[in-house]
């Protein structure tokens, strides 16, 4: 049981106990499995890092947060619980919902810089208002979709898709620092360049598909 | 089957509701041409075999008057009776009459006219029967067959389905295995328990590829391996692509060079037939040449190597043209890979590991047998979730999963590659005031076009309250559990009024159809699900039992003599209705023995906040 300690010695102080479903005595709001009796309890409510034991910063690292999803799921997929009652497969079904959930959002840094924004009361809605104050980013993006949209042959969508993945990994850097920084703003801003920069990465992916499709065809 | 069901003891006479009074549990892979039933126990896997030594049995079912034969029996009454033979059926698992429209002509099967919106039902003498019935004989066939040659009940199982099955053919492959007397304890991707067949074996980390092409299906997934664990990355394929298609090519041209374009079912259930002896044998020779009879009209064909390779090169293309998209999607290059591994018999064909090859830049492995690797990873898992193991799957959702939004649109909500479980949830409003009930469309597919996609349920959500277009709060959840099956909930909550409908999108059986099939195919289907709920019933008390004893190692201090005897008492009661097959007696010792304890449920909280407010942590209670 030694993930689990590490698990559990991850996640903030507990609170005052709450009600084992399964033998009825005292165990910790935030715990996974009850102290006396082990039945899997019902997932905590938590921010997605400290479900994953992870602090709260867009600082993740990727073996880091593999490792702590892993052994989480280990303890608490329904695959763990296929003998047990129907309602402790249940608990460990919402159990590892949570945990993908979590895994989900901070494995990719566009999601996750969104939801980290979103917990310090900041959105990063493409729609909203950071479109409309950034006319700099409106033209940068307009002109990129043209270039792709002109784009001929699978080589040219190529050459937009390598620039566009190396403005990503740009804008991740910036988001890293802003952050880091503790500027809010301009990490929304970053944000959602960011998002813009993904949009294009995955239509010249798919006007490459049809370049090629195109090109079989003939 | 003439087998008789293997009684290892009489209801009621186990002495302890222990996990050995249970069947065995093993891994069957449910194959479009050939399927494959494995039993793992202590981590060593054995494919199990007839009297003949045969490890694959054909999946097909011949439905003689009095009789239903599956496997090498049936396939021989294709030559003589070929209208009372059935093969393939898993194209057609999870498939509404509707959506064969298209094609209907072109399969070998007659169909019954459809219903509206029914599941596709075939002709065969005077039966009417489904695919989910055929598939449960097959299963059947396979349990008898385990049960024989173990000499012991198996009663549960973890059946292997396409990564790239849709929800409908997953809901009516584990309806098959209920009809067939089989509790399913997971539904796994083939190619998943394929690597899990190989990384168990070799013990490899690192990034694999699973190239899965079978009689009917194809799949393409890739995997992470790492310290037990195997994560499925990205996955992709198509339910409608295989060896039969090949097998369909092949037929064509000898019909063609017969001169005929419109032939019978069963004509060409025998060209097919050929057509695959044809095959298989230009999988180790160069040349091939036989008779077609048809009707008392023998003809003479011959095909070499090259010309076969012609016919099925765009069949072949199709699925390096899929392995790429996966490849894409996930952003890894396909010289990446730690090893590549061949799955289903199909892929004995030369030209497709050779387009393999030249796909990752290197030889595929397929050191364990292609036919046999699903079923040897389902006898492994199936032995993880009884017995217990270090090893643990995570798979994803094949397909996205959304619902129809104006214009015909698609509004995904769970996209694909997603691990599961998963749920989530997006609101939705009135388009129209006053509106009081909103159409709910489940969609799954890839395309923006809802008439693109698969349909999986429609269903209504009723008494939203009166408000303005566009006040309301709809908030639909899709959950997809571990097996990949979804659940689709709706409600709105402006107003404090909860209007909640639940889906489970399933092909054409209904409960009830479910249940009427339940008791006209199984006799002993009533004891069946009489001794799981007895069963669950002992396990829940059980649980009940363990839980008190725990508190009672923990705080009995807490108890004087007269309180701690109650308790005892109460235990033993529960304990002898266990060994019992009294599921109410059981039910009754166990709803007792909680409310005895409840007052030292009761003082055990009180210490452990007492012991929470002094700043000492409740683990050091344990």
């Amino acid at each position: 049981m030694n993930e689990l300690s590490s698990f559990i010695a991850a996640t903030p102080a507990p609170a005052a106990p709450t009600t084992c479903w399964s033998c009825k005595g005292p165990v910790d709001a935030t715990a996974l499995f009850c102290p006396t009796c082990r039945a899997v309890q019902p997932p905590h409510p938590a921010d997605h890092f400290t479900r994953l034991g992870l602090p709260v910063s867009f600082a993740v690292d990727a073996a880091e947060l593999d490792r702590r999803y892993f052994a989480a799921q280990r303890l608490l997929h329904p695959d763990r619980f296929a003998t047990k009652t129907p309602r402790e497969r249940a608990i460990s079904q919402s159990q590892a919902v949570g945990l993908n959930a979590a895994y989900e959002t901070l494995k990719d840094p566009l999601a996750r810089a969104t939801y980290l924004l979103s917990l310090k009361g900041v959105s990063a809605n493409p729609d909203g208002c950071h479109t409309v104050n950034d006319p700099t980013l409106l033209m940068e993006q307009m002109e990129r979709r043209e270039a792709l949209m002109e784009a001929a042959s699978p080589e040219a969508v190529d050459a937009i898709a390598r620039e566009a993945a190396s403005h990503v990994r740009d804008s991740e850097a910036a988001i890293a620092a802003a952050f880091a920084g503790g500027d809010l703003e301009k990490a929304g801003r970053e944000t959602t360049r960011l998002k813009y920069l993904v949009k294009l990465v995955e239509e010249a992916r798919a006007r490459k598909a049809k370049l090629a499709a195109s090109e079989k065809a003939k | 089957m003439a087998t008789p069901l293997l009684q290892i003891h009489e209801p009621g006479e186990t002495p302890l509701p222990h996990e050995q009074e249970r069947g065995l549990a093993v891994g069957i892979d449910l194959g479009t041409t050939n399927s494959v039933v494995a039993l793992a126990r202590a981590g060593k896997t054995e494919v199990i075999s007839d009297a003949a030594g045969h490890t694959l049995v054909p999946s097909v079912v011949a439905y003689r008057d009095e009789e239903v034969v599956v496997g090498e029996d049936a396939r021989r009454e294709l030559l003589d009776r070929p209208q009372i033979v059935v093969s393939s059926i898993k194209r057609l698992m999870g498939r509404a009459a509707a959506d064969l429209k298209g094609v209907a002509g072109t399969l070998p099967y007659e169909l019954a006219p459809p219903a509206e919106g029914g599941m596709v039902r075939l002709k065969i003498g005077a039966r009417m029967l489904s695919p989910v019935e055929i598939s449960a004989d097959i299963l059947r066939a396979l349990k008898a067959r385990a049960e024989t040659a173990l000499g012991q009940s198996v009663d549960r199982a973890v059946i292997t389905v396409p990564a790239y099955f849709d929800d409908s053919a997953r809901t009516a492959t584990r309806d098959a295995a209920r009809l067939a007397g089989l509790e399913v304890l997971r539904l796994v991707s083939e190619p998943t328990a394929a690597a899990l067949a190989y990384g168990l074996d070799s013990g490899s980390e690192g990034l694999y590829a699973v190239y899965d092409l079978g009689g009917g299906t194809f799949d393409f997934s890739l995997l992470r391996l790492e310290k037990g664990v195997f994560q499925v990355l990205a996955t992709g394929g198509d339910a409608a692509l295989g060896g039969d298609d090949f097998d369909h090519a092949v037929a064509e041209r000898f019909l063609k060079e017969r001169g005929q374009t419109r032939v019978g079912a069963d004509q060409v259930k025998q060209a097919l037939m050929t057509a695959r002896l044809a095959r298989e044998c230009l999988s180790g020779h160069a040349d091939w040449s036989g008779t077609l009879d048809l009707e008392g009209k023998p003809s003479r064909h011959a095909l070499d190597a090259a010309s076969l390779e012609a016919l099925i090169a765009p069949f072949v293309d199709r699925t390096v043209a899929i392995c790429r998209g996966v490849l894409e999607d996930a952003a890894v290059s396909p010289t990446a890979l730690g090893g590549i591994v061949l799955v289903g018999g199909t892929t004995r064909t030369p030209l497709v590991r050779r387009k393999v090859a030249a796909l990752f830049g290197r030889e595929p492995l397929a050191d364990i047998n292609p036919d046999e690797v699903v079923a040897v990873g389902a006898a492994l898992q199936a032995e993880a979730l009884t017995v217990g193991s270090d090893t643990l799957l995570l798979d994803v959702t094949p397909l996205s999963l959304g619902l129809e939004t104006m214009g015909g649109l698609v509004e995904k909500i769970v996209e694909r590659n997603t691990p599961i479980p998963v749920a989530k949830a997006q609101e939705f409003t009135t388009y129209q005031d006053g509106q009081s009930a909103m159409a709910i469309h489940v969609v799954q597919g890839e395309r923006e076009m809802v008439d693109q996609c698969r349909s999986l349920a429609r269903f209504e959500l009723h008494g939203i309250p009166p408000m303005v277009a566009g006040a309301a709060r709809i908030r639909v959840t899709f959950a997809v559990d571990a097996d990949g099956l979804l659940t689709v909930s709706a409600a709105e909550k402006t107003k404090g009024v909860e209007a909640r409908v639940e889906v489970k999108p399933s092909y054409g059986l209904t409960e009830d159809e479910m249940a009427s099939m339940l008791r006209d195919s199984i006799d002993n289907a009533r004891e069946d699900m009489e001794h799981r709920l007895l069963v669950e019933a002992r396990v829940d008390a059980r649980r009940a039992v363990n839980a008190v004893q725990s508190a009672l190692a923990a705080d009995g201090d807490l108890l004087d003599g007269a309180e701690r005897a109650d308790i005892d008492a109460a235990i033993a009661a529960v304990e002898k209705t266990m060994s019992g097959a009294d599921r109410d007696a059981i039910g009754a010792a166990a709803e007792e023995l909680e409310k005895i304890t409840r007052p030292f449920a009761e003082r055990r909280m009180d210490r452990g906040i007492r012991a929470a407010l002094a700043g000492r942590h409740v683990d050091q209670l344990r």
